[in-house]
C-alpha cells in the first residue's frame, strides 16, 4: 500500500506542510503557536527524509529523523523553559512585546 | 696587559653602578671614595699601559682586544671590543689624570650641595663615556661614547636643574650637539657603505685604515667632511660653538672637566684617530683649517669683552680647540693631540681656579666686582698665573710647545697657508692680552666687593688647591714631552704618536714667498729652515708678550683706559660685548623658524589633516552603525523572516544558476 505512493506527492506535501510552519512562525503573535509552527516545519523535513529513505531504499533517511526528533525534543524543552521564564519577567509572551534586544 | 685593557672603562662604570645603587645609603664620605678611586684605578690601568708601551717597539704598540660580539646582522658585525695605541694611550692618560684630579677637587667644591651624590655619580658615567670614546675600537663603540659624553654633559650643566638658566644651557648643548650627532652618524653611514660597495664591510678602526685606499676622493671628502660636522658640534667651533659658553651655568669642575679638559676635544680626537682619511681628503683639510683658525680668531675676540670670568675662559676654550683643529686641518695631527694635552693641564687649571676664587668670592662671577684676590688666596693666584703664563705661549710653559708647534705646521706644512699662520699667531696674542685682562682683574687691584663679600674671602681647604698645584706643575712641565728639534729636544711626543699617524703631511719643499716670508727672504733670514722656524717662534713670543703687556697697561697701570677705550668705540664694544648677535641671529633663523614651523604643523598638519582624517574616520564609522542600527528591530519573528529570505535565495540561486 505504502509503496504505491509516489514520493513526488509525499514531497509536495511536506512542501506544503513547511510553508505553514514557516509563514505561522512569522506571522503568530503567540509564541506557543509559533513553537508549534516550528515543530510542523521539523517534521515536515521528517516526512521528505522518510519519503526519499523509502524511494531509494536507504536507511539513512531514516537515521537522520531521529535525529531531528532528538534536537526537536531538546529545542522544546529549552525553548518552553525561556517562555516560562519570559512570561515571569514581563506577563506575556507575544513574540512582539518581547524586543528588549535591539538596535 | 693586552688582555686587561677593558678595565680602563670598567673602573669609571663600576664606580658609576656602585654609587648610583648603594650610594644613598651611604655616607658622602663613602661616595667620594669610591668615585676618586674608580677613576684612579683606571688612570693606573692606563699609566700600566703606557709603561709597556715604551718597554714595546714602536711598531707593536697596539692592544687591541675584544670580549662580546654586539650586532651581528648580515653584513654588518660589531664587536664591543677596545683598542689602545699610542693615541687613545695619551687620551685615556689625560682624561684620567685630569679627571682624577678633577674628582678630587669636587670632593671640596662640591661639599655640601644637596646634589652631591648625583654629581659623583653623573662624573663618572661621563669618564666611563669619554674612555669608550677613546678607548673603542671602532666607530659605532666611539659614537656611543660620544653621545653618552653628550648625555652627561646635558645633565651636568643643568646639574641645578631649578634655575631656569641651567636647564634651558643644559637644553641648549643637547639641541645643537644633536646637530653635529646628525652629520657624525650619516658620516659613519656613508663610510659602512662605501666601504662595502669595496667588498669591505667594517666599521672596525684598523680594518678602515688598512682598507682606505679603496675610497675614491671624492667619497674620502665627502665621509671626512660629514665627520667634521660631528666634531663641529662637539668641540664646539663655527657655526655651532654657541652652547659651550651657555654650559658655564653647571658646576664650576663640570666646566674644566667636560668643556674644558675633555669631552670638548673628542672632535680633535676622532680626526686625529680617522687622521689616514683626512689626509685623502685635501679640501676636507683646508675646510678644517679655516673653520679652526676662524674660531680662533672669533672666539677670542668675543673674550675681549666679557666680564664673567667663566665665560671668558669658555670663549678661550673655543679659541684653544680653533687652535687644534688647525694643527689636525693643516696635517699635523700629533701638534694638535700635543696642544690637547697641554690644553688640558692648563684649561683644567684655569678653570678650578676661577672656580677657587668664586670659592673665595662666595659665589660672584663677575670680574667687575672681584680684584686684589692676590694676598688672600696665594695659592690660586700663583697657580692660576702659570696657567695664564701657560695659555698665553711664554717660552718655558707647556703652552708654548704646543701653540708654537702647530704655529710653525701652519705656516711649514704643505696644507698649510701664510695666512692661516698669519690670523693664529695674531690670535695668540690676544690669547695673552685677554687671559691677563681676566687676571689682573680677579687679581690685582682694589677689592670691588661688597664688605660683607671681603670679609669672607679665604683660601680653599687643601682638597681644592693640592689638585690646582698638581696641574699647575704639569702646566709647567707639560710641554717638555714635545721639545722642537730646533731648541735641542727631539719632540718625543710626535715620534711617540708617529706609528698611529704615519708619514705626516711634508713640509712644504719650496716654501711660498707670500708677503711676510718675503719680507723676511729680503732680509736673508729665511735663508734656510731652522732660522725661519726661530724666526717664527720670537715673532709668536714678541705677540703674546705684546699681549700682556697692553692688558698690563689696561688694568693695572691705567685703569681708566679701557672705559674710555669702551667709549670711544662704542659700537664695537657693544657689538663684541653683546657676542656679535650671534645668539639673537640664531634665535631669528632657528628657534623662531622652528617655532613658526612647528606652529604650522599643529595647525595645518595635526589640527586639520591628521585629526580630521582620524575624526572623520570615526565620524563617518559612527553615522553609518546610526542608520545600520535601525535593521535590528529586537522582533524575533523579522529576523526569522530574514533568515527565511536569505535560505529562499541560496536555494532559489541553486536552483536558477544551472538553468543558465
Amino acid at each position: 500500500m505504502l509503496q504505491e505512493i509516489p514520493p513526488g506527492l509525499c514531497f509536495i506535501l511536506s512542501g506544503i506542510l513547511f510553508t505553514i510552519g514557516a509563514i505561522g512562525a512569522i506571522i503568530r503573535r503567540n509564541v506557543i503557536v509559533v513553537f508549534m509552527c516550528i515543530e510542523l516545519m521539523l517534521n515536515a523535513v521528517n516526512l521528505v527524509f522518510i519519503a526519499a529513505a523509502n524511494a531509494l531504499s536507504s536507511v539513512d533517511g531514516s537515521v537522520f529523523v531521529f535525529f531531528i526528533m532528538t534536537v526537536a525534543a531538546v529545542e522544546a524543552a529549552v525553548g518552553l523553559a525561556i517562555f516560562v521564564m519570559v512570561f515571569r519577567l514581563q506577563n506575556t509572551v507575544n513574540p512582539y512585546e518581547v524586543n528588549l534586544l535591539k538596535g | 696587559m693586552a688582555d686587561y685593557i677593558w678595565l680602563i672603562p670598567f673602573f669609571p662604570a663600576l664606580g658609576f653602578i656602585v654609587n648610583s645603587s648603594i650610594g644613598s645609603r651611604t655616607s658622602k664620605t663613602f661616595v667620594s671614595w669610591v668615585a676618586c678611586l674608580a677613576i684612579f684605578l683606571s688612570f693606573l690601568t692606563a699609566v700600566g699601559v703606557f709603561w709597556e708601551f715604551l718597554q714595546l717597539p714602536a711598531t707593536a704598540r697596539i692592544f687591541e682586544r675584544e670580549i662580546y660580539n654586539w650586532i651581528a646582522s648580515g653584513e654588518l658585525s660589531v664587536n664591543i671590543g677596545f683598542r689602545l695605541d699610542a693615541l687613545s694611550v695619551i687620551m685615556c692618560l689625560v682624561v684620567t689624570g685630569v679627571g682624577f684630579l678633577i674628582h678630587v677637587y669636587s670632593v671640596g667644591y662640591m661639599h655640601g650641595d644637596p646634589g652631591y651624590r648625583r654629581f659623583f655619580i653623573y662624573l663618572n658615567l661621563f669618564v666611563f663615556m669619554m674612555l669608550l670614546l677613546v678607548t673603542g675600537n671602532n666607530l659605532l663603540l666611539m659614537f656611543v661614547g660620544w653621545e653618552g659624553v653628550g648625555l652627561c654633559s646635558y645633565l651636568l650643566i643643568g646639574f641645578w636643574y631649578e634655575k631656569d638658566s641651567a636647564s634651558d644651557a643644559g637644553k641648549k648643548a643637547f639641541v645643537v650637539n644633536r646637530v653635529g650627532d646628525f652629520g657624525f652618524l650619516i658620516g659613519i653611514f656613508f663610510l659602512f657603505l662605501s666601504l662595502g660597495a669595496q667588498g669591505v664591510w667594517t666599521l672596525n678602526f684598523g680594518e678602515i685604515g688598512r682598507n682606505a685606499h679603496l675610497l675614491s676622493g671624492g667619497a674620502a671628502t665627502v665621509i671626512t667632511l660629514l665627520f667634521f660636522v660631528g666634531a663641529i658640534g662637539k668641540s664646539a667651533q663655527i657655526p655651532l660653538y654657541v652652547w659651550l659658553p651657555d654650559a658655564m651655568e653647571g658646576p664650576t669642575p663640570v666646566s674644566s672637566l667636560i668643556h674644558a679638559a675633555t669631552m670638548v676635544t673628542a672632535g680633535v680626537y676622532m680626526i686625529a684617530r680617522l687622521n689616514f682619511l683626512y689626509s685623502m681628503a685635501p679640501d676636507t683639510m683646508l675646510v678644517v683649517a679655516v673653520i679652526g683658525v676662524l674660531t680662533a680668531f672669533f672666539a677670542a675676540s668675543i673674550g675681549f669683552a666679557q666680564y664673567d670670568i667663566k665665560k671668558i675662559l669658555a670663549y678661550s676654550t673655543i679659541s684653544q680647540l680653533g687652535f687644534m683643529f688647525v694643527a689636525v686641518g693643516v696635517g699635523a695631527y700629533a701638534a694638535g693631540i700635543f696642544h690637547l694635552m697641554t690644553h688640558a693641564f692648563f684649561k683644567g687649571l684655569l678653570f678650578l681656579g676661577a672656580g677657587s676664587a668664586m670659592h673665595a668670592m662666595s659665589g660672584e662671577l663677575d670680574m667687575r666686582n672681584m680684584g686684589g684676590l692676590r694676598k688672600k688666596t696665594p695659592i690660586t693666584y700663583w697657580t692660576f698665573f702659570i696657567a695664564c703664563l701657560a695659555i698665553a705661549g711664554i717660552p718655558g710653559f707647556s703652552g708654548f710647545f704646543s701653540k708654537d708647534e702647530i704655529l710653525w705646521k701652519a705656516f711649514s706644512s704643505s696644507q698649510g697657508h701664510v695666512l692661516i699662520w698669519l690670523l693664529a699667531a695674531v690670535t695668540a696674542g690676544m690669547t695673552a692680552f685677554y687671559m691677563f685682562r681676566l687676571f689682573f682683574g680677579t687679581f690685582h687691584g682694589e677689592c670691588r666687593a661688597s664688605e660683607e663679600v671681603k670679609h669672607h674671602i679665604h683660601e680653599s681647604p687643601r682638597v681644592m688647591t693640592i689638585p690646582l698645584m698638581i696641574l699647575a706643575f704639569l702646566s709647567l712641565v707639560g710641554g717638555y714631552v714635545g721639545i722642537p728639534h730646533l731648541l735641542g729636544g727631539e719632540n718625543s711626543i710626535e715620534k711617540f704618536l708617529a706609528p698611529v699617524f704615519g708619514t705626516e703631511i711634508p713640509v712644504k719643499t719650496a716654501l711660498n714667498f707670500d708677503i711676510v716670508s718675503a719680507a723676511w727672504a729680503s732680509e736673508g733670514a729665511a735663508g734656510h729652515d731652522g732660522s725661519l722656524e726661530l724666526a717664527l717662534m720670537v715673532a709668536s713670543v714678541l705677540i703674546a708678550l705684546l699681549g700682556i703687556t697692553i692688558a698690563y697697561v689696561f688694568y693695572v697701570k691705567n685703569p681708566g683706559l679701557p672705559g674710555r677705550f669702551a667709549a670711544r668705540c662704542s659700537g664695537l664694544y657693544h657689538w663684541v660685548h653683546n657676542k656679535y648677535f650671534v645668539d639673537e641671529l640664531y634665535d631669528l633663523l632657528f628657534v623662531r623658524g622652528t617655532l613658526k614651523a612647528g606652529d604650522f604643523l599643529v595647525k595645518v598638519m595635526d589640527d586639520w589633516m591628521i585629526e580630521g582624517l582620524v575624526n572623520g574616520t570615526a565620524d563617518w564609522v559612527k553615522r553609518a552603525g546610526g542608520r545600520l542600527r535601525k535593521v535590528e528591530t529586537g522582533y524575533v519573528q523579522e529576523y526569522a523572516f530574514g533568515i527565511i529570505v536569505g535560505a529562499i535565495i541560496v536555494v532559489g540561486y541553486f536552483i536558477v544558476a544551472p538553468m543558465f
